[in-house]
């Protein structure tokens, strides 16, 4: 790629060595996909490397670097959720030294550095930082070096930002320089679909399921999906932003979407309509039966089938405002039905610490909190990593972490039934 | 005659050994992140979606798959298990490699110092002539052949 000569002299070591390395890294990555050039980031960064796991000896020995060489990003970052939360998601003893002494051992020392190289503030922690409440919200046009797969797509769909599915480490490289290669998903050609989905189902499709099957099926190409504007409408309210994020999140661990476009309703598909589609785009029906059969697909990981579930994880990725209210709700109705006070499964509903903050504000959080669940701020996936945690029999409405763990996925309207026992 | 696939080069080296062949795409942290966090010596595929590695030891064979796909935490893996020694000896992708795999081969090399040999672009025959168990011979040049 061309570089500038003050990017040239940054090559050069005329700003340190591992200033050097950085930029090296990121032009080796940028030639390998034919990038033309540098192009500056825009707004801050958001990291998926939260958790301090001891075994992550090179994040740790990087850091150690960056600090010592003083080098800072110009933007705060937020960054994805902490694995450990002891005060809303109990742990038996056990549980809680292998997460403390043997898995996450360096949280603490991990997120200190963070905080020298310019962490936001201690409510950085979620995978949905682009939500208003949090305020890393990158505008239409936006450049970003980001990673978290799930927040990726959100960004580029729903937001029409530009950021490439950065890898942990390349996301807090690009962060520092302030500068990322260009190609992808960063240019015009690179956003535009492969694929039409056609979405001829019968009623509003389970998002995580749909997600699952999209992603499964482009792989890393762009989908413009067709028929879900029915359902959905043309406007992003709270309630379509929520299915969306959730959809998303789906498509990028299932798949590796990284942008999608949905007719008549995210920003690109509104203003290129289907010229933002390759001539030769391939074409995939989904309908009840296809999603039917995605569904029926997914394993079954548990020792016994049959076991009674032990915990419920509620939002991977975190949940919205709107969903948690929609949450609330969805429980007191069914627990109306089942004749139960309070949910008869351990249920943990997880949302970023400024949602958590505002919603503490409402009656629908004394509502839930009455009815049992508790509501963390936890990356559920990271809470699974524990063998012995993660080995007990836990179900999820979430798609991505039934793909990194043994949780059983249900769909949304059965999962609320089997917490609030309704037969 | 002996088919020989022909790829671009991003790591180079030489290896001559078994192979592991999976024909969809590849989650590298549902993969590879149990054997790292059990700080194990080598790598059984733990992702519970993909038939073709799960169970199977990846660490010093040859990997051939289309992609990766998932987290975008899979170079930080990818480095990690270099870093580990427990990583495959080559990943040979039948596609354009994907930017969470370059991320990987490309962080192990600069700060790991890691010999893992990347070829990308050999085809989609790749992964269907060749079998899991086929010994190969992969050479400097690109090139992937069965022995």
């Amino acid at each position: 790629m061309k570089l500038t000569q003050e990017e040239q002299d940054i090559l050069n070591g005329k700003e340190g060595d591992t200033k050097a390395k950085i930029l090296q890294t990121l032009v080796e990555f940028g030639d390998l996909f034919g990038a033309d050039k540098l192009v500056p980031v825009t707004t801050s960064g958001h990291l998926v490397t939260s958790f301090g796991i001891g075994l992550l000896k090179p994040v740790y020995r990087t850091m150690d670097e960056i600090i010592a060489a003083g080098l800072k990003t110009p933007y705060p970052f937020t960054v994805d959720p902490r694995p450990i939360d002891y005060q809303n998601v109990k742990c038996g003893v056990l549980d809680k030294l292998i997460f403390s002494k043997i898995m996450y051992s360096k949280q603490k020392h991990y997120e200190e550095q963070l905080s020298k190289i310019g962490l936001k503030n201690k409510n950085a922690f979620t995978c949905t930082c682009y939500l208003d409440e949090v305020g890393n919200t990158p505008k239409y046009g936006d450049i970003l070096s980001w990673a978290e797969s799930s927040a990726v797509v959100y960004a580029n769909s729903v937001l029409g930002a530009r950021c490439n599915r950065n890898s942990g480490m390349l996301d807090i490289f690009g962060a520092l320089i302030g500068k990322v290669p260009n190609f992808g998903l960063l240019t015009d050609e690179g956003r535009k679909a492969n694929w039409i989905i056609e979405v001829k189902t019968s009623k509003l499709p389970e998002a995580q399921i749909l997600g699952s099957a999209i992603g499964m099926k482009v792989m890393e190409d762009v989908p413009y999906v067709k028929g879900l504007d029915k359902f959905l409408g043309t406007e992003l309210t709270d309630e379509v932003i929520s299915y969306l994020k959730d959809f998303g999140a789906a498509t990028a661990s299932n798949g590796a979407v990284g942008l999608y476009h949905i007719e008549n309703l995210t920003p690109e598909a509104k203003k290129f309509k289907e010229k933002i589609i390759h001539t030769d785009a391939k074409v995939y029906v989904i309908d009840d039966e296809e999603l039917e059969r995605v569904y029926k697909n997914y394993p079954v990981m548990w020792k016994n089938a049959s076991a009674k579930p032990s915990l419920c994880f509620i939002g991977c990725p975190h949940l919205t405002f709107y969903q948690l209210n929609q949450w609330t709700e969805k429980i007191e109705e069914n627990l109306k039905l089942s004749g139960k006070r309070k949910v008869c499964i351990r249920t943990v509903m997880t949302s970023a610490p400024d949602v958590v903050e505002k919603f503490k504000e409402t009656e629908n959080y004394l509502k839930l909190k009455k009815f049992g669940v508790n509501i963390s701020s936890i990356c559920p996936l990271m809470y699974t990593n524990n063998p012995i945690a993660g080995s007990k029999p836990i179900i999820t409405n979430s798609n991505k972490l039934r793909t990194y763990s043994k949780a059983r996925y249900y769909k949304d309207d059965d999962i609320v039934k089997i917490i609030c026992g309704v037969k | 005659m002996k088919k020989v696939f022909k790829g671009r080069v991003i790591c180079k080296g030489n290896y001559e050994g078994e192979c592991v062949v999976s024909r969809q795409g590849l989650n590298t942290l549902a993969t590879f992140q149990k054997s790292a966090l059990m700080n194990k010596k080598k790598v059984i595929g733990s992702d519970q979606n993909n038939k073709d590695v799960y169970g199977k030891n990846l660490t010093g064979i040859a990997l051939i798959l289309p992609q990766t796909i998932g987290s975008t935490t899979g170079g930080l893996v990818i480095q990690t298990i270099c870093q580990m020694g427990i990583n495959p000896a080559a990943l040979l992708f039948s596609e354009e490699i994907d930017s969470l795999a370059a991320s990987g081969v490309i962080l192990a090399k600069n700060w790991e110092n890691s010999n893992i040999i990347a070829i990308d672009k050999l085809g989609s025959d790749i992964l269907t002539e060749i079998k899991t168990g086929d010994k190969i011979k992969v050479s400097e040049d690109g090139t992937v052949e069965i022995l």
